[in-house]
């Protein structure tokens, strides 16, 4: 443990408060109820106090005769008051020091740089994809004016640059703040963005035949404060005012970054990283966040079906579940497998730990999936939960170790029968012959391949944006996913599914919630014991027993 | 890019005057190149990124930003002549019309960042630059390397005579 | 050629610019020696640095590029035995309009800069030092280089110089024709490779985080020259000449309406701005009356010959006397023009007659600083140009009423809020030519209520 840090006093609008030392000045503010306005400042980058619009009146004690503090009647320092507004974004607070951060030079100060700011800018509000969480527009109506009085013309710079492959530049918009410039060369390590030409003509570019295509590209487009740099995806899509934003967690590897899914009538039209600084500190990587739009795919799996005649028809839950249960009591201990995801929810392995359990299946394991991990925020493995498929025992420490053996007994004919949950065979590296050789394949998914055309009985489920749940990430946090859409059509809850699969198996039932399933999770399981899916919230728990560690490993982002 | 070798060893020798950053030497390796090709390509800019290690963007930031760092080859002879207060005051502007005018070098302007005029036949660059420290003795222009002050509109003739 | 033959005045005090204009002088290392030159490098080495950093404490020497910053105070905040190395930039940037000083001390006495500057570098420890030359000196860079190459040679640069244990080593840059890299911060950025984006302060003060964050002096070319001088003649005796408080001599450069335009070297506060343009410079243009001085380069504020100001001052006995003066009655040193609403600067005076038009003469400082802008913080880059734009407009018949007064606020929006002192530069030629000349404004604007522009 390290020792207590060091408390100093600062005065913030005449009220004295105490604060640990190495506090910014302006997160001090922010901490007792006092935003000040700001553009270039970023909590997770380097400060260059360039758009000088958190100036404020500072002070800091008055030396008495004998070089230390003047001290009032109120035994506090007398403060003697900088007559130049100092910048409160790139100072830490100081023993003594005073701060005001609305007199009316630091109000004088704000509207004079919102001036500035406003009088080269384009009138584009009407075509620009930040409106409505605009600090250019927020603050201007704060601290503009209805009308301006910048009679000359623009200055006019390249606009609807294709900057990457999924970020658009709009130069004119730039307010040069920076901050975009010391993203890529801090955070994402690629250098590639810069300022060219001088004065008032100053622009941002990446140099010829150099593109901001890094993966982490789209976080530039988070953290600019106006619309210059938008995402190429999400342009001209919806309004920002209309979307719903909901926590949840990204799904496309094990980091399992937090997000704001950003929906509207049911659509997914964007996704954006939520701060968590235990995780994913500010950012997302681009792979991750634009991995949604299947979502929305006209070829969602919709109703349940039934095989009849060597064809799938549409059937309803009663009976799909019924003939997959009748069917599946056809087999015998060893003739069936089942072939998991660890893409699934907690919820959901815990409920396939059951159904393997009843089914008295020894051949089971996940489809595994491995990338390049990038030292930054993705993982190598690139399913968000293969620690929760371990944890519940649907695989083992080497996931996918079992898949040569179990494709080979369907080869041979002793696996006559397949459960396979949200995965494709054709991925484990059977054919489609070896799936007609199967008398039965009992699939849930949601979109169709291979396994879905050749299924017996095929359950539609939800994708990760549909459902409510928990996962654990590569470092053993618990994170929860919450239900931004409902699913399409008559597609349902995964974890519903396995839990009328199961009743159908063995009549026994009794969960109607999913907070009952965390239930017996908790009651099972020793690390997740105490806990429940509210407790987790939206920040997520670490399991994992080095928790300091892993505050440290991500703190470096 | 070629770069031929005396050039290569001049900038070698650049480079050892920043033992602590490699990267302070990307403006003695712009003005040698400016020097030698006469303005600084695309090519330029990457060959001097990869040989200081850098990105080219932060090499081109620098091109950008100083005036004496052309992207468009300069005339034959280019003549720079002060606009700032005091010289404007000794009729440096008046200055700059005469040398078009023997120059034969049409005083089109075409935008902002398009401030430098060049005669048909290329013999001939001019510019406004500003304050070139020798303000007691205005008009002051530059031609090439050479400085002159006090130039009278008269002179203007006989001093473009020299720069064939 | 106009002629411009430069015998020095009677009157002025020639001690840096002894060599300048001097009949049979050279500048090389030969003709320098001869005239004893390197005998204060000798004496230097002789003594402690902590010895040189409190003569020059006590010589009062004052920054001669512009802000006028006590030299020994802002060496003594170079603390010895630190961890990381020193390092010393001379900032032969001259660009302050106006200025032309540092220009002669480079190409006909560079061996006095040089001498002077390595004195700097064993009073400071620095080890590696820089002359920062601005690009439109191609020759000077050529000659600056060759005299370090000739004391290279001479065993007074380099390794274990004049057998004191002392190594230093000095480089020339070249600048490309940014003014902003005169400011001190911009200049370390310039020099660092980057853009010359000018830090903040707190927390990047040179002589703690400096070249390379580490600590760093940066001194005009003039200031180090003075370091020679006071050397040889001892701090005391130095603060003998000028006034308390402005000590030494400094360089003054007259530019403008004035017969004999020219530089100058006179004790601080010797001389008058009338005893100046009317004695030294000849006076003004045939039939013309005076009309305003800008005193320390451009970024100073004008001064109007219909100006009135109390300046106080130290009588022999000790007691302060409240005089109230008119601009020809100003002794031109810091702290007067300072107490005069001006700064004593670059010590580039430009004059102006009667017959200037005072939005044009503004109009062309506009369009300056607008150039130089470096663009890194908001309130300079979109303020210059749109001052530039207003006087601009105001030239060509476009003006309107309410001119005038946008262009004090945006000045004063501009002023105090800035990263670096260009905001400052900016924006009080803007503020006091249209305090001091309004009319020639408001008669730039008569009768027009709205401009020509969008609204």
């Amino acid at each position: 443990m390290s020792a207590p840090t060091e408390l100093l006093n600062v005065q913030i609008d005449g009220v004295w408060h105490q604060f640990p030392k190495g506090t910014r000045v302006i997160e001090a503010c922010r901490r007792v109820g006092k935003f000040i306005p700001h553009y270039c400042y970023h909590p997770k980058l380097s400060s260059p106090g360039n758009c000088r619009m958190c100036l404020i009146e500072m002070g800091m004690p008055k030396p008495g005769p004998d070089r230390k503090p003047e001290l009032g009647p109120d035994g506090r320092p007398v403060i003697s008051w900088i007559p130049r507004p100092q910048i409160s974004c790139a100072q830490d607070i100081a023993e003594g020091m005073a701060i005001r951060t609305d007199s009316p030079l630091a109000k004088e100060c704000r509207n004079g740089v919102m001036e500035f700011l406003l009088i080269n800018h384009p009138l584009d509000c009407p075509i620009c994809d930040q409106a409505g969480e605009c600090h250019l527009q927020e603050y201007s109506v704060e601290f503009g004016t209805a009308s301006s009085r910048f009679l000359e013309e623009k200055v006019k710079k390249p606009k609807h640059v294709e900057l990457g492959p999924r970020v658009t530049l709009d130069d004119e918009r730039c307010i040069l703040c920076s901050r975009c410039i010391r993203f890529m060369k801090e955070i994402a390590h690629d250098d590639v963005l810069g300022f060219v030409s001088r004065g008032s003509y100053t622009y941002l570019t990446a140099y010829p035949n150099k593109r901001l295509d890094s993966n982490y590209s789209l976080n530039t487009v988070d953290i600019c404060p106006v619309g210059a740099l938008t995402s190429t995806d999400f342009r001209f899509k919806m309004r920002v005012w209309f979307l719903k934003e909901t926590n949840s967690i990204c799904t496309s590897c094990a980091t399992g970054c937090n997000t704001l899914i950003g929906t509207r009538q049911n659509v997914v039209y964007r996704q954006t990283p939520r701060e968590n600084n235990d995780v994913n500190s500010s950012w997302m990587c681009d792979y991750g966040r634009l991995n949604f739009h299947y979502l929305n795919s006209p070829e969602r799996l919709q109703k349940p079906q039934i095989q009849e005649k060597e064809a799938l028809v549409n059937s309803n839950w009663k009976s799909a579940l019924a003939r997959a249960g009748d069917e599946l009591r056809k087999f015998v201990n060893g003739q069936i497998a089942l072939i998991a995801s660890a893409r699934m929810t907690n919820e959901e392995l815990w409920l396939t730990k059951r159904l393997i359990a009843s089914l008295g299946i020894v051949d089971h394991d996940v489809v595994p999936r491995r990338g390049e991990a990038d030292q930054i925020l993705l993982s190598a493995d690139r399913n968000p939960n293969t620690l929760g498929a371990q944890l519940f025992g649907i695989t083992n420490e080497n996931p996918g170790a079992k898949l040569p053996e179990i494709t080979e007994k369907v080869r041979s004919g002793s696996i006559r029968a397949i459960v396979v949950l949200g995965e494709d065979l054709t991925d484990i590296g059977l054919t489609t012959d070896d799936l007609k050789k199967l008398s039965l394949i009992v699939a849930t998914g949601i979109l169709p391949s291979e396994t879905t055309r050749h299924a017996t009985v095929l359950l539609p489920g939800s994708a990760f944006a549909e459902k409510r749940g928990s996962m654990i990430n590569s470092k053993g946090r618990l994170q929860r996913l919450n239900r931004a859409v409902q699913a399409p059509g008559e597609a349902r809850d995964d974890w519903e599914i396995l839990r009328d699969l199961i009743q159908q198996l063995t009549g026994t039932n009794g969960i109607y919630l999913i907070e009952d399933v965390f239930r017996q999770i908790a009651d099972a399981i020793p690390e997740m014991k105490g806990l429940s899916l509210s407790k987790i919230s939206d920040k997520g728990v670490s399991l994992a027993e080095e928790a300091e560690e892993t505050t440290k490993a991500t703190a470096s982002i | 890019m070629e770069i031929p070798a005396e050039l290569e060893s001049q900038i070698d020798e650049v480079i050892g005057h920043y033992p602590v950053s490699k990267r302070s030497a990307t403006l003695p390796l712009l003005h040698l190149f400016q020097e030698y090709f006469g303005l600084i390509e695309d090519q330029a800019i990457e060959w001097i990124a990869r040989k200081l290690e850098l990105e080219p963007i932060n090499v081109l930031e620098l091109v950008t930003f100083y005036p004496m760092f052309r992207r468009e080859p300069l005339g034959k002879h280019h003549i720079r002549v002060c606009r700032t207060l005091s010289c404007a005051m000794a009729g440096g502007y008046q200055l700059l019309d005469t040398f078009c005018k023997h120059a034969n070098i049409v005083r089109e302007h075409s935008g902002h960042d398009d401030h430098l005029l060049k005669s048909a036949d290329g013999k001939y660059s001019i510019e406004f630059v500003e304050c070139l420290a020798s303000c007691g003795f205005g008009p002051v222009c530059m031609i090439d390397d050479d400085f002159f002050e006090a130039v009278a509109q008269e002179e203007v003739p006989q001093l473009l005579e020299k720069y064939q | 050629m106009a002629s411009t033959v430069r015998t020095p005045h009677p009157r002025e005090k020639r001690i840096i610019f002894r060599n300048i204009d001097r009949p049979g002088w050279t500048n090389d290392i030969d003709c320098y020696l001869r005239d004893g030159g390197y005998a204060e490098l000798k004496k230097a080495f002789a003594m402690k640095p902590e010895q040189i950093v409190n003569e020059v404490k006590a010589s009062g020497l004052r920054g001669r590029g512009g802000a006028g910053f006590p030299c020994g105070v802002k060496w003594g905040f170079i603390k010895p035995g630190g961890a990381k190395p020193v390092y010393l930039i001379c900032n032969a940037d001259e660009s302050e309009p106006g200025t032309f000083k540092d220009r002669y001390i480079i190409h006909q006495d560079p061996h006095q800069l040089v001498e002077g500057t390595i004195i700097s570098c064993y009073a400071v420890n620095a080890r590696l030092a820089y002359i920062y030359i601005r690009g439109e000196f191609p020759l000077g860079a050529k000659i600056l280089e060759r005299a370090l190459a000739e004391a290279r040679e001479h065993g007074f640069l380099g390794k274990n110089i004049l057998g004191s244990g002392f190594d230093c080593e000095i480089y020339v840059h070249r600048g490309a024709g940014a003014y902003i890299c005169g400011e001190e911060t911009g200049l370390i950025e310039s020099m660092e490779g980057k853009r010359p984006y000018p830090r903040i302060k707190p927390p990047y003060f040179p002589a703690v985080l400096g070249l390379y964050l580490c600590p760093t002096i940066v001194n005009n070319v003039e200031t180090l020259c003075n370091v020679k001088h006071i050397v040889r003649m001892g701090g005391a005796e130095y603060a003998k000449m000028g006034r308390p408080n402005n000590t030494g001599t400094r360089l003054l450069c007259v530019s403008g309406d004035v017969q004999r335009p020219g530089y100058y070297e006179f004790e601080v506060g010797g001389i008058t701005f009338g005893q100046l343009i009317y004695d030294i410079c000849d006076g003004l243009r045939p039939g013309r009356k005076l009309r305003a001085v800008i005193p320390g380069g451009s970024s100073a504020k004008v001064l109007s010959v219909a100006d009135r100001y109390k300046i106080k001052s130290r009588q022999p006995d000790g007691s302060m006397l409240e005089k109230e003066m008119g601009l020809e009655e100003l002794p031109i040193d810091f702290d007067t023009l300072a107490a005069a609403g001006s700064m004593a600067g670059s010590g580039g005076v430009i004059v102006m007659d009667d017959s200037r038009d005072m939005v044009w003469a503004l109009n062309n400082i506009n369009e300056f600083y607008a150039h130089e802008s470096c663009g890194q913080c908001t309130p300079c880059r979109e303020g210059s140009l749109w001052m530039k734009k207003i006087t601009e407009r105001m030239l060509h018949g476009g003006g309107t009423k309410q001119d005038t007064d946008t262009l004090k606020s945006v000045a004063d929006n501009i002023a105090g809020r800035t990263i670096c002192a260009f905001g400052e530069a900016c924006s009080w030629p803007t503020q006091s030519f249209v305090a001091k000349f309004r009319d020639d404004f408001v008669a730039k604007s008569a009768g027009k209520e709205n401009g020509t522009g969008s609204h």
